[in-house]
């Protein structure tokens, strides 16, 4: 493998890993607070439509991932609505919230197949961006350097600050935490619109970062992925990167096999498409198998808050 | 000013608990009329044809039961499984085991002739889906790995497996390239069973499967396992009641009657394996359990209800312009609104005078 082949696999992993790393930090809070929202696939395809419709009409790729983001906020507050004022079934509302993304998508998006946007070009000047080696650490668009500042950004505000510890103390004991005077269900509706808001941005990745066109269900179950992520990063910022780039290498060798590349074509086509998600499965068991993974997760997880009871 | 305040009932409302559906649909038909006026459709019109013409329209009868039929089996074993608090929503994919198990029989009989053939293919569909199930129960009840994810991710993989049998190993040499398996031999197929209609034996089939399991969740031991350990799990781990094998027999019978619709879809309708195949009946299945109550009569009532707007949302599609799309929505809109409306069996909302309020 020459280093030009080397790098072009990096470029590429890194790319298909970002919105699954930006949708499991989102949910990886969320999850930290208490609430299991399960409908980030359907978050993440309301930001992809919203992400495709802004960049098509005004050209403006940052005000499409703003906007993104804000359509993200706007359908999970209809899950934190459902789940933390009406205290409906978590579980439940999740899997309501993908049908009702998947079914929004596809409306909004009728009409816009087959059309195209330009992808978000790099952050950084051609000299460096362009260059055949170091395009490995400067030839990527400013979502990618996002979703690395916010793996740190969501360490040092879960571990270091004093609105993390409240955040963690509401997921694990939300009694106690109602007790000394938090408001939990206030919390609660942060962390969810925070999730929605990344689940918008991570769906944005799909029209403006990976394939520069809108298509009915693109992030083709990303969105779950990036909820089994956070069970196999045992709720850990750093270990949901790893796992992130994990998942890029494997979607970028089906890439690869279906481009015709030498040995991985052996195998077929459909096998190197199921992978990603039989690769899910094997790593649960996996991190089940060293130790019990649900040890690490919060202790309210996906329960409702019910003072009075 | 009139203000309100939530207080919790002393016993659950069961009146509430059986007028929410319906509630729910009603919402949804006024709700639905309002935003797709908002975004520019004829609102009224498309609640019209989704909700109404599909019952008015005697043509559309039959599509209604052989949309229902499989909507209502997979619906049943799903409500068995949540009842018992084993989130399988990989229905998806062990309808799709089913389908492929049976094709397989029918493939490998081609030519045979005989009147056993239909009944193996339902075996081997019921078995497939079972199977299929038993993954997620497996990783579960060993190594307490979630299995809404492991379900579910099985759900993508067996898409992918049409994808491959249909283009590579079962591929109709004189499909004309087609990627799809060749028609099945006239004893691979199931019978209709009203002449000149496409209502096929997979219908009463449904209605006596949600029976039987009405029964057997209402007046056997099986069901009180079920529900017991779904809703005290504590109590059923006193009462003696094994929690693994609660989860192995919710993901075995769910997945079981998912497999059993596969491969009556695949006989009935299909008549053939495509990579069309997966319609999404294994994820509506999940709206008709819980707009059903979990309770295998009620999926009779949601799984028509949800056929109703399968067929409305293809007839507007035509008579109106409304994108397919728009019965998706509809369909979450109803689960919304139920799932919101399930708050009022428990509480009731009380009028309380403005100062106590604020107090």
């Amino acid at each position: 493998m020459t280093p030009e082949l080397v790098v072009a696999i990096i470029v590429t992993v890194v790319g298909a890993s970002t919105p699954i790393l930006i949708a499991a930090l989102g949910e990886l809070v969320v999850e930290k607070s208490g609430v299991l929202n399960l409908g980030v696939e359907g978050m993440m395809l309301v930001g992809a439509i919203t992400a495709f419709v802004v960049a098509f009409t005004t050209g403006n790729h940052y005000l499409a991932i703003l906007l993104a983001a804000a359509a993200g906020v706007a359908t999970s507050l209809i899950f934190g609505f459902l789940t933390l004022s009406l205290s409906a079934n978590q579980t439940a509302t999740g899997l309501a919230l993908t049908i009702f993304g998947t079914g929004f998508s596809a409306l909004a998006g009728q009409g816009y197949s087959a059309r195209p946007v330009t992808l978000l070009g790099p952050l950084f000047p051609a000299e460096l961006a362009a260059h055949p080696v170091w395009r490995v650490l400067f030839g990527y668009s400013a979502l990618v350097y996002f979703s690395l500042v916010l793996v740190v950004a969501v360490w040092w505000f879960l571990k270091k600050t004093r609105a993390g510890l409240i955040l963690r103390a509401v997921g694990e004991n939300d009694l106690s935490a109602h007790s000394i005077g938090y408001s939990v269900v206030g919390v609660r509706y942060a962390a969810v619109a925070f999730g929605g808001a990344m689940a918008g941005i991570a769906g944005a990745c799909f029209p403006l970062l990976l394939t520069p066109q809108w298509a009915e269900r693109m992030t083709a179950g990303r969105g779950w992925i990036a909820v089994a992520l956070v069970v196999f990063a045992s709720w850990r910022p750093f270990r949901l990167l790893a796992g992130a780039y994990l998942f890029g290498l494997v979607m970028t060798m089906e890439l690869y096999a279906k481009a015709g590349g030498g040995p991985l074509s052996a195998i077929p086509a459909e096998l190197w498409a199921a992978m990603p998600y039989i690769a899910t499965i094997v790593v649960l068991v996996l991190i089940s198998i060293r130790r019990d993974a649900s040890t690490n997760a919060p202790a309210c997880l996906g329960k409702p808050f019910l003072p009075s009871s | 000013m009139m203000q309100f305040r939530l207080e919790k009932r002393p016993e659950p409302s069961r009146t509430v608990l059986y007028a929410a559906p319906l509630v729910a649909v009603i919402l949804t038909m006024i709700f639905g009329a309002i935003i797709f006026s908002v975004i520019g459709y004829d609102g009224v019109g498309a609640v019209r044809e989704i909700f109404l013409t599909p019952l008015t329209n005697s043509f559309k009868w039959q599509d209604l039961a052989i949309k229902a039929a499989p909507l209502i089996i997979i619906g049943v074993g799903l409500s068995i499984a949540y009842r018992a608090n084993v989130w399988n929503i990989g229905a998806e994919g062990q309808y799709i085991m089913g389908g492929l198990a049976a094709t397989w029989v029918a493939l490998a009989t081609h030519g045979m002739g005989g009147a056993w053939i239909l009944p193996a293919m339902m075996a081997a569909g019921i078995l497939g889906g079972a199977a299929y199930a038993a993954i997620p129960a497996f990783f579960k009840t060993r190594l307490n790995v979630n299995e809404i994810l492991t379900s579910l991710m099985l759900t993508y993989a067996s898409v992918q497996l049409i994808y491959y049998l249909v283009r590579a190993p079962w591929k109709d040499p004189m499909g004309m390239g087609f990627p799809q398996t060749r028609r099945f031999a006239a004893e691979a197929l199931l019978p209709n069973i009203v002449p000149g209609t496409i209502v096929h034996a997979g219908v009463p089939i449904a209605i006596v499967v949600a029976l039987i399991a009405w029964f057997v969740m209402s007046r056997s031991v099986f069901g009180y396992q079920m529900k017991v350990v779904g809703a005290a799990p504590h109590a059923a781990r006193y009462g003696g009641f094994s929690e693994n094998r609660t989860i192995w027999l919710a993901l075995l019978v769910s997945g079981a009657l998912a497999g059993f619709a596969g491969a009556l879809e695949v006989s009935g309708p299909f008549q053939r394996m495509v990579p069309g195949f997966p319609t999404n009946y294994g994820f509506t299945a999940i709206i008709v359990a819980f707009l059903g109550r979990l309770n295998p009569l009620g999926v009779i009532f949601a799984g028509f209800i949800m056929a109703i707007t399968f067929v409305g949302g293809d007839l507007a599609q035509t008579t109106i312009g409304l994108p397919s799309a728009a019965s998706g929505i509809f369909q979450s809109m109803m689960l919304f609104f139920l799932l919101a409306g399930d708050i009022l069996v428990r509480y009731r909302l009380k009028r309380v005078a403005p100062q106590e309020a604020r107090a």
